[in-house]
């Protein structure tokens, strides 16, 4: 891909990277968080999973078919959250969704999100916002629906 | 050699001047919208400079300058699809509408629990869900006609289906997602010879292909002025003057009546009975000059046209061995949409990098989920091409395809390694 500078720019080694991982693909059964997420631009689904350890996320898995941005986003999301207390992971999330959609500059992201710098030039295509911030939307959905639970 | 001058056609659409990222516009994603003209865009500039008026009430010279147009319009449509009366041309926002208005006009008063309706599982969702909200509703029970894997249809499973509880049979012409063109007239025939009203969506076959509702002989014709050159916000309901008749009106309001009193109501006559509420006036009349252009070009010329693109573009794919072509493989079967996968790689990774190249083509599942399901893919890629592209646009998409397989390493010798 040597000389593609316009797509190496959105499309980074480390996304296609992350993409190929299977790491954190699957589900998780029996899970504390479960969460179902669906892309209304191009209908992609994904599910998220976790497993909960003295208030923490120990694990975390997504399930499902998406473009490399999405996919990427999810694999890194993942690695990032995992080992961090509930409120570690909405402080993250409303910083990743900052960064993405308020074009926060890149330099301003925790330390934990580091990788996800690598999805900054997806900004410069607003149709493909949505891909990256779909796993995060679904784990933020998901965390809220079990705080739900609990109280029911 | 195409019948289409061409450079004379692009010279009359303004936007393909535009570059998108540095690159000319390639517009190939025509089954979605159309590109306008600049006499349809003059249209508009016209009527709002110098005919605006309200229709259908005034009785000064702007009101019944407007009230002419827009039948001047009607009757073009009329023409168009060799509709006997301009009554039966119903002005609606947009072919979904259109659908909506037969569901609950038609459907609502004729149709009782247990009544079957026939679809096919190629459906746009335009023409599922308001069906499924009457079912809900009434109790009538859906049933799908399946689609082959080559994305037709059986005849004989269509006609399998059919049966004295089938009151409506509703399927779409062409497909917008893969390109398929059904046996409409068949299909037609036998609904008919079964008994059923019969609704056809030919949003993807009146752009392209001469439609003619008499010979058709279905009972609602429904399509979209915006995928034929025209204005959005426009879109067509023809139906059979009997049936128009018998059906309740879909909204209520100004124009859609003939005498109101504080307790009742009676109804205006055909198409105003369906067209409450002041009207998309200026859209209406500029849909007219759409249609002179298409009548200038001829359907004829312009369907071997586009659908010669699309055969070189199906030439162009059949030729990677990481790329699948969708649809039936028989070129008389299809139409000139052409949807694709490349073999590892997401179509909304594919779109981008067209986008990179400027070209312009839908990505995902084109409101056809159940269909997509069916075919076991995520998504695909379209291409659709109109009268207004040329071979430099399949070189661009040509270009465009080499750049991915490139990029992602999408072998093109038969390793499928892909980005997975």
């Amino acid at each position: 891909m040597e000389g593609d500078a316009e797509l190496q720019d959105l499309y980074r080694e480390v996304l296609l990277d992350y993409f190929r991982s299977t790491t954190r693909k699957g589900k998780l059964d029996p899970a504390d968080v479960r969460a179902h997420g669906i892309n209304p631009v191009c209908g992609d689904e994904i599910e998220i999973t976790a497993q909960r350890a003295d208030g923490k996320i120990a694990k975390l898995r997504y399930a499902g078919h998406g473009c490399v941005i999405s996919q990427a986003s999810a694999a890194m999301m993942g690695e990032a959250l995992e080992g961090k207390t509930e409120e570690q992971v909405r402080s993250l999330v409303k910083a990743f969704k900052t960064m993405m959609l308020e074009n926060a500059a890149v330099s301003s992201l925790p330390e934990e999100l580091e990788p996800l710098s690598a999805l900054e030039g997806v900004r410069k295509f607003p149709l493909r916002v949505k891909c990256a911030t779909l796993a995060w939307n679904t784990i933020a959905q998901g965390l809220d629906a079990a705080v739900a639970g609990k109280g029911a | 050699m195409s019948r289409l001058n061409t450079t004379k056609i692009r010279a009359d659409f303004p936007i393909l001047k535009r570059l998108i990222r540095g690159k000319p516009l390639v517009y190939l994603d025509n089954a979605a919208t159309t590109q306008k003209p600049r006499q349809v865009i003059e249209s508009l500039v016209d009527f709002y400079s110098n005919h605006n008026a309200n229709v259908h009430r005034g009785v000064h010279s702007l009101s019944e300058e407007a009230t002419n147009m827009v039948e001047a319009s009607r009757a073009k449509v009329a023409a168009f699809i060799g509709a006997p009366k301009p009554e039966s041309v119903i002005f609606t926002r947009n072919a979904t509408e259109s659908i909506n208005l037969v569901a609950h006009a038609w459907g609502r008063k004729f149709l009782r629990a247990g009544d079957e309706i026939l679809l096919t599982e190629m459906e746009h969702h335009s023409n599922i869900v308001p069906w499924q909200l009457l079912a809900r509703d009434k109790g009538v029970i859906l049933k799908f006609v399946p689609v082959e894997p080559d994305g037709t249809l059986d005849l004989a499973k269509f006609r399998a289906l059919l049966s004295p509880k089938t009151k409506l049979a509703s399927f779409m012409a062409i497909s917008n997602a893969l390109g398929t063109v059904n046996p409409v007239a068949e299909m037609i025939r036998l609904a008919k010879a079964a008994g059923a009203t019969v609704l056809v969506d030919a949003c993807q076959w009146a752009p392209h292909r001469k439609l003619d509702v008499k010979s058709w002989g279905a009972d609602f014709v429904v399509f979209s002025a915006h995928k034929m050159l025209g204005p959005t916000g426009i879109g067509v309901l023809w139906g059979r003057e009997e049936l128009l008749e018998a059906m309740d009106p879909f909204l209520g309001g100004g124009d859609m009546i003939a005498l109101t009193t504080l307790e009742s109501s009676t109804w205006n006559q055909l198409p105003y009975k369906f067209e409450a509420g002041t009207p998309n006036i200026a859209d209406a009349v500029a849909f007219g000059p759409a249609l002179d252009y298409l009548n200038a070009l001829g359907l004829d010329a312009i369907r071997e046209h586009e659908e010669r693109l699309a055969a070189a573009t199906v030439k162009l794919l059949e030729a990677e061995p990481s790329v699948s072509v969708l649809g039936p493989k028989d070129p008389a079967q299809r139409s000139s949409v052409v949807s694709f996968n490349i073999a590892g790689l997401h179509p909304h990774d594919v779109g981008t990098t067209f986008e990179l190249e400027g070209v312009a083509v839908r990505v995902g599942q084109h409101c056809c989920q159940p269909l997509m399901r069916k075919l076991q893919c995520g998504g695909s890629v379209r291409a659709s091409f109109y009268l207004y592209n040329d071979e430099s646009d399949v070189e661009a998409l040509s270009r465009a395809l080499r750049r991915t397989q490139e990029f992602f390493k999408i072998g093109t010798t038969g390793a499928k390694a892909g980005v997975h």
